[in-house]
């Protein structure tokens, strides 16, 4: 049964009514209900791409803000990977101050209104909050993401966000390599204190990942070039269609145009694929270019859009993790008839968040846990037709602490499939490799940094963000893009 | 930043343009590309060949045909208007060396990013014969500029108009009878690059090819463009675009390429009602 928003806003005026004053014990903070985030119902929006999470009503904010216990301790810090002061921006929205609960965020993080969407918080902050711990159940704990969404969203539409300041200018020039997650952390960081800064992008649209790869029914677009402008309000550069390695190298960014310190945030950028037969066939997309397509160049709109869509009824999706669960539910709202995720393991071992597989799961998407595709088979025009599997039961854990999936012999089938979308993940793109003499990358690929300063083998020179850790997450990419700004702040005041 | 300088239309369909963007001028090798998008949401990225550059004057220059949608709208600007994005150069760079006797193999607008690579091979002391092939004379392109450094010109055409009536296989056979060449280099459309690898195969000649198979970001990212190569899955983008000829998976290479016929040609018609241009007008 799907509740509306104003049916959940009319519960929350209720609990208010009853705490209205916010002046409640512990104890009858344990007893207020999780607030439930309003959603566009299923039905509806599998034909539209308007996001599907509609954010909380004023009461809602509210009623949510006052379940947390104002801990002393402040647990839930520890799980932030940018160490966002909480409680305090939760005590602020529970009295209604939300441009000020915004602004606390802030101090830490300058992506509220993003991080609030895409954080998997369950993982992080809300894995130590008291309220989950004393309920026994994360998905109890007080939902800090849904709170930092509101009241980032309420200070941007009332115009109550400040630019931060930037102090006078050191006429040092620090160069950003990329502008996904990691490096707009690093470059806001980096430019706040007086230093010229200026940002390298590939693609003729700034926000990497937040652009090209995470849909607009989860991150609305128009959110991210509105936290683009921002870092030009603070004076900084961006330069699009500017590939590092190729436009230019590092080393004449650095030599040549006489950027005092370097910061690369490329992003992994290689898509993988299984190595299995009939991968090359009509049909067989990457997730990045399937997400691409339909994101960043907007295929999804068929009216405006020049860039061609595949057209699809049965799609394969290929994975378990959140870009699988993006592009399941990309292809069910292009059209496709039926969309099945095939993953190797069980649903319990899923590495996507579980409101993505449950929002998944709510637009009908098919799981096909515990197959493993063997080969893609495709018709005489060379037409995906079908993908042949083996089902796979649950063995001894592997390194990753998971239980390995071990094929069963003589289980082998043909599934009825027209498109194929692999989403196994990302290597890293060997091109800064190839082209910057003594850039040291780990067997993967990665790019070796030092844990605490994020400076690669290079002086002067640092990483962070996919291109060190693999594919990770947005919040920990700007983790590693502040962690870095703090060492070439410290690095240039030195120089 | 990517002003058109100059645009000539050199036949019905065909375009060259000389665009000021120093950066690619100056950064370019022979065999690289450029992307470009014509601003907004909605165009396309759009891979094409880089035909020459002058890094003094920064700028490069772009021939093109006007095939899709896009092509089209690339067409319609003008001197003075501004190509929004393009980015470049993109690409591995053609391995120039001193080879001894190299054939050249233009087909169509194929002589357009032909046409630096044969100039560096020359330069670098190769003797360079050329074989420009087209449907018919009004087609040729950078005529005067591949005359200009073949030590001959051998051209074809599949109407008798201009040179030889006959496909660029032919000639290319006598010559690996004959000349015996080091080393063959084929650009144009797929299918000609296709039958100039099984020409040469026989012969054991080393042969390069330049796919321009589809593509989005052109980085390395999408992996929409990758081809099977010897057995092994390339990225024509980053590891091409230039490959061993004899080891291309051609025919899944040209199924590839058919991915989205069905909607291109459904869009060609409508650019050109939207365009007021007549077919074969651009």
């Amino acid at each position: 049964m799907h509740t509306t928003l104003e049916e959940l806003d009319m519960q929350a005026k209720q609990i208010l009514a009853k705490f209205g004053d916010n002046n409640i014990s512990i104890k009858e903070r344990t007893t207020i209900p999780l607030q439930e985030m309003p959603a566009q119902d299923p039905a509806v929006r599998i034909t539209n791409m308007e996001e599907v999470a509609l954010g909380y009503s004023e009461n809602q904010v509210k009623v949510e803000a006052m379940r947390c216990l104002q801990c002393k301790n402040k647990p839930c810090i520890q799980g932030c990977p940018v160490g966002i002061d909480i409680p305090s921006f939760i005590k602020k929205a529970a009295e209604g101050d939300f441009a000020g609960a915004n602004a606390k965020i802030k101090e830490s993080s300058l992506l509220p209104s993003i991080c609030g969407r895409v954080c998997p918080q369950e993982n992080q902050c809300q894995k130590y909050c008291t309220v989950g711990k004393m309920k026994k159940d994360v998905e109890q704990s007080v939902a800090i993401g849904r709170i930092e969404r509101y009241v980032a969203d309420y200070s941007r539409e009332h115009n109550l966000d400040v630019v931060p300041s930037v102090k006078a200018s050191t006429k040092k020039k620090v160069a950003i390599v990329g502008t996904g997650p990691a490096s707009v952390a690093a470059a806001a960081d980096v430019r706040r204190e007086g230093h010229t800064v200026v940002m390298f992008e590939a693609l003729h649209k700034a926000g990497g990942v937040l652009v090209y790869g995470i849909p607009e029914f989860r991150l609305p677009k128009k959110l991210v070039e509105r936290e683009i402008d921002g870092l030009v309000d603070m004076g900084i550069e961006i330069n699009k269609n500017y590939l590092v390695g190729k436009t230019r190298t590092l080393d004449d960014l650095r030599d040549k145009d006489g950027f005092d310190a370097v910061f690369v945030g490329a992003g992994a950028g290689l898509p993988k694929f299984m190595n299995i037969p009939g991968e090359n066939l009509i049909g067989v997309f990457s997730a990045n270019e399937y997400l691409t397509r339909s994101n960043l160049m907007k295929a999804y709109d068929q009216k405006h859009s020049l860039t061609p869509l595949f057209n699809s009824e049965k799609v394969a999706i290929f994975g378990g993790g959140n870009v699988a669960m993006d592009a399941a539910r990309t292809a069910k709202r292009l059209g496709a008839k039926e969309v099945t995720i095939i993953y190797r393991r069980s649903e319990a071992e899923l590495p996507a968040r579980k409101e993505e597989v449950h929002h998944a799961k709510e637009e009908g998407i098919n799981f096909l846990v515990l197959h493993q595709p063997h080969e893609i088979i495709g018709d005489e025009n060379g037409f995906v037709k079908g993908v042949k599997v083996v089902t796979c039961e649950l063995g001894e854990p592997d390194a990753s602490g998971r239980r390995r999936p071990v094929e069963i012999e003589g289980t082998e089938q043909v599934l009825d499939f027209d498109t194929v979308v692999v989403s196994i993940g990302n290597a890293s793109n060997p091109l800064l490799k190839q082209t910057t003499d003594g850039l040291e990358v780990n067997k993967r690929g990665n790019i070796i940094v030092n844990e605490e300063t994020c400076e690669t083998s290079i002086e002067g020179v640092f990483a962070g963000g996919d291109i060190v850790l693999g594919a990770a997450t947005v919040i920990l990419a700007m983790g590693q893009g502040r962690k870095a700004a703090k060492a070439i702040n410290e690095y240039l005041s030195k120089k | 930043m990517n002003e058109i300088l100059y645009k000539e239309k050199l036949s019905s369909e065909v375009f060259k343009m000389i665009v000021h963007a120093p950066r690619i001028a100056e950064a370019r090798k022979p065999g690289q590309f450029i992307i470009l998008q014509l601003g907004g949401d909605y165009n396309e990225r759009l891979p094409l060949t880089i035909a020459d550059a002058d890094p003094e004057k920064g700028t490069i220059t772009l021939i093109f045909q006007a095939v899709g949608e896009s092509t089209h709208h690339l067409a319609l600007l003008n001197v003075g208007d501004y190509i929004e994005n393009l980015l470049g150069p993109l690409g591995t760079p053609t391995e120039i060396g001193k080879y001894g006797k190299v054939v050249c193999v233009g087909g169509g607008i194929g002589v357009a990013p032909m046409h630096p690579i044969a100039k560096a091979l020359k330069e670098l002391g190769n003797e360079v014969k050329i074989i420009m092939g087209a449907r018919t004379k009004d087609l040729f392109v950078m005529k005067e500029e591949m005359e200009a450094i073949a030590d001959e010109l051998i051209l074809t055409t599949d109407d008798g108009s201009a040179g030889r009536k006959a496909l660029v296989t032919e000639p290319l056979k006598e010559l690996c009878e004959t000349w015996k060449p080091d080393l063959v280099v084929a650009i144009g459309p797929p299918i000609m690059m296709k039958f100039c690898a099984l020409t040469t195969k026989p012969y054991n000649v080393h042969t390069i090819v330049s796919l321009n198979t589809i593509m989005i970001d052109g980085t390395g990212m999408c992996g929409g463009c990758r081809v099977s190569v010897g057995g092994e899955t390339k990225f024509v983008c980053v590891d091409g675009p230039e490959f061993d000829g004899h080891k291309v998976d051609w025919d899944n290479m040209l199924m590839r390429l058919g991915t989205y016929k069905p909607q291109e040609k459904e869009n060609h018609h409508r650019c050109h009602i939207g365009l007021h241009i007549e077919e074969g007008e651009a």
